[in-house]
């Protein structure tokens, strides 16, 4: 579990990035922060890595307070996938997966058998393994994000907008991989986008974000579709506009379900 | 032609490769004292620059230190510490160090600063300290610039220290001088001869060692965007470090 | 600063001198190197050759080249026309690279638009391409500019007389005061030239933004290269 507890950032030039933030981060579960570019996911994120220290407040892993561990330890055990993957340009696939393994003094061997097995797990050939990263498309190289993440078998995973940088379909088979992957792992997964479609869809709890680094609202996407806490999540979720809205019209003996722009979507199961 | 083939048959005579002042002398101490010079340079630079380039801090000031210092006219500082030191190899080393920092402090910043900052942002992510940052990922990824830079300082070290025969009894540069102050025009191209040579195989050497300092990865991904430019072609400039977010 | 006074005269020649040898090197080194910088950008296969050429007239040791030129050129040694061929050379070595880089800094959306607008092929260079490529080739000729005023002063070694002078007078009279002027003067009056490209660049230009036109020598990687000694 992961807890925020008022915790505030603001940077050394005077932009506060997060904003007295309180919210539990619930384990083996898949929490969505989304909102629109600048209200502080990312230093959200990053604030439970150390890669950010709060100004105030505290951020908890399982009650003890990461101020008081060494950051370097803290990240090692924390997986960490980034938009454009962040891979190093100069080391194959295989030692990019392998990278915190052999930072933490594991044997060579040892590392690069659990990286190829890694590779499966993400639906990666394993003949890409001694490739470099410029070698492979973007999505294999969020697959190869991802797995590096898990190479240390973390419990936490951060995701910064792991899927911001791929086409649609490659992002729609990516996101279906990560549900079926957190459903065999059951990782506390942290996700960052501002997609809502996205949220919506991966996130077991959605966390809505605005300006000024506050939160809106912190529920499940239902709750969050059934009562949004304000008007800027309804719009921001796209309630009011009908854009979600679906309604029901018989059609020769069916009930067929239409969703906002009068397109078909389904037959409702009776 | 026929100074040229004066010029040459003085390198071919065998009265000067042997003894005092000879071909193989001379070579030896330009070679040394240029390795002496780059070695000293390198220690104060390649350090300096590599932490320029990673903290992002003090860059102003060392650029503009090498900038001044590039200005500075070569002969002048030989001349100037030929006085203070008199003869002997000191002056010429001390000045050649001087003269060697700028391009050793730029091409050692240049090539730190050079790396992908959300590269190094995702290594500090999965848990790299600032060392092992250095170590593993800024220093290969920027090496070849770093390469770069020492070939040139290599080049400008060779280059002065020819010059530096006017002040100090050393080099190839004797020749040119010994031939000026006797009239003697063969010994003077002979040694210009040698010395171009001297420069170009060295120069050789330091572009083939940047091909290979090129990292693999970087490699690959050069052959297949040949075709496409470079949207960032060079270092970011100046963009500092601060804890957290860089985008 | 007595040895300054008491030979303001001499200094004063010797700056006139001095540009006599650096500004036509200097201009000459830009007219000859843009249209083979040109080259080279247009033409993928004579890039390699040319911008190899360059490097390797880059690498050999100015004294030597000083020393070199004049059987081919049928000079004299003291010639001050053999020192301006010399470092009109170097120049070329270094602005031949920064041109072909300038050129390929513009746009080819910039270039093919002109073309359809009905440039000609000579008016698009003079009324396009050069303007675009212009504030690059003005970091390349500001290196030379410095490059070229330090390194007209090796010419003294071998007779041709300059501000180097005074490093070799001061050095066989033990002057440490000459020495010190020279040098002084020679950054002197090569940041006065910078300042005038700038200035100049200013005029022609007005276009390029003041980040552009900076210190090219600092932002750029290539001010790693030393200037040739
Ligand atoms: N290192 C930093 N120094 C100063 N300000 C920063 C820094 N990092 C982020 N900020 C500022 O803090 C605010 C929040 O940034 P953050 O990156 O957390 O937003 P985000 O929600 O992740 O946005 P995006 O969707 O664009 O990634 C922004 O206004 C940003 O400009
Ligand atoms: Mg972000």
């Amino acid at each position: 579990m992961i807890e925020f507890r008022g915790v505030s950032k603001r940077f050394p030039d005077g932009t506060l990035a997060v904003a007295d933030v309180d919210i539990v981060i619930p384990p083996r579960k898949t929490t969505v922060l989304v909102g629109s570019s600048g209200s502080g996911k990312t230093t959200l994120l990053r604030m439970i890595n150390r890669m950010v220290d709060p100004t105030s407040g505290h951020v908890l892993i399982d009650g003890t307070d990461v101020a008081t561990r060494e950051p370097v330890a803290l990240r090692r055990s924390i997986g960490y996938v980034m938009q454009n993957s962040g891979l190093l340009p100069h080391r194959t696939v295989i030692d990019n997966v392998a990278t915190v393994p052999l930072l933490r003094g594991e044997r060579r061997r040892d590392a690069h058998a659990r990286a190829l097995e890694l590779l499966d797990t993400v639906g990666l050939d394993r003949s890409l393994a001694d490739r470099y990263p410029s070698q492979l498309s973007g999505g294999q190289q969020q697959r190869v994000g991802v797995a590096r993440g898990l190479a240390v078998d973390p419990n936490i995973l951060l995701m910064d907008e792991p899927f911001g940088a791929v086409d649609p379909i490659v992002r729609a088979e990516l996101q279906q991989e990560l549900l079926r992957l957190q459903g065999e792992l059951g990782k506390t997964v942290v996700f960052v986008t501002h997609d809502i479609d996205e949220a919506f869809l991966l996130g077991d709890q959605v966390v809505i974000m605005r300006h000024g680094g506050k939160i809106s609202q912190a529920a499940s996407p239902t709750e969050i579709l059934a009562n949004p806490a304000d008007d800027f999540v309804a719009e921001f979720v796209g309630a009011d506009r009908g854009k979600r809205a679906l309604h029901v019209t018989e059609v020769g003996g069916r009930r067929v379900v239409f969703d906002g722009d009068g397109r078909a979507a389904g037959v409702l199961a009776s | 032609m026929n100074l040229l083939f004066d010029a040459i048959a003085w390198i071919l005579d065998p009265a000067n490769w042997s003894g005092a002042g000879s071909i193989p002398q001379r070579l030896w101490e330009h070679v040394s004292i240029t390795a002496v010079v780059l070695v000293i340079a390198s220690a104060i630079a390649l350090p300096t620059g590599a932490l320029i380039g990673h903290t992002g801090r003090g860059r102003e000031p060392a650029v503009r230190v090498s900038g001044g210092l590039r200005a500075l006219p070569t002969l002048g500082v030989l001349t100037l510490f030929g006085i203070w030191l008199g003869i002997g190899l000191t002056a010429p080393v001390i000045a050649l160090v001087i003269l060697a920092v700028p391009p050793l402090l730029a091409g050692a910043y240049a090539g730190f600063e050079s790396v992908d900052r959300r590269t190094i942002d995702a290594a500090r992510a999965v848990g790299m300290r600032e060392s092992q940052i250095v170590g593993k990922v800024e220093l290969p990824l920027g090496l070849p610039i770093v390469v770069g830079g020492i070939r040139s300082a290599t080049l400008q070290i060779i280059a002065t220290a020819t010059l530096a025969a006017y002040i100090a009894d050393e080099g190839f540069g004797r020749f040119i001088f010994q031939g000026l102050r006797t009239r003697d025009y063969a010994e003077m191209l002979g040694g210009s001869i040698l010395v171009i040579i001297l420069a170009l195989v060295i120069d050789g050497l330091f572009a083939i060692m940047q091909r290979l300092v090129v990292p693999a990865g970087v490699r690959a991904s050069r052959t297949r965007e040949l075709r496409s430019r470079p949207t960032r072609s060079r270092a970011v400039v100046g963009q500092p470090i601060t804890e957290g977010n860089q985008e | 600063m007595t040895w300054l006074w008491s030979n303001l005269d001499l200094v004063g020649e010797l700056i006139l001198v001095h540009l006599a040898l650096s500004v036509p090197a200097i201009i000459l080194s830009l007219v000859i190197s843009v249209p083979i910088g040109w080259l080279a950008h247009r033409y993928r296969w004579s890039r390699g050759v040319l911008l190899s050429l360059c490097a390797l007239l880059y690498a050999i040791p100015s004294l030597a080249l000083f020393v070199a030129l004049p059987p081919i050129t049928g000079l004299g040694l003291r010639s001050p026309v053999n020192l301006v061929i010399a470092l009109t050379l170097y120049g070329i070595a270094v602005i031949v690279r920064t041109a072909a880089d300038a050129f390929d800094s513009v746009q080819p959306e910039v270039r093919q638009s002109a073309t359809a607008m009905g440039y000609s092929a000579a008016g698009r260079f003079w009324g396009v391409e050069l303007p675009l490529a212009g504030p690059v080739l003005l970091s390349g000729l500001r290196v030379v500019v410095v490059s070229t005023v330090s390194l007209a002063t090796v010419g003294a070694v071998i007779g041709v007389q300059s501000l180097g002078s005074l490093f070799t007078d001061g050095f066989q009279r033990g002057i440490q005061a000459e020495i010190i002027t020279g040098i002084v003067a020679t950054i002197l009056l090569a940041l006065a030239l910078d300042w005038l490209c700038v200035l100049t660049g200013r005029m022609l230009m007005p276009w390029s933004s003041p980040r552009r036109s900076r210190r090219p020598a600092l932002s750029d990687v290539r001010s790693i290269e030393a200037d040739p000694a």
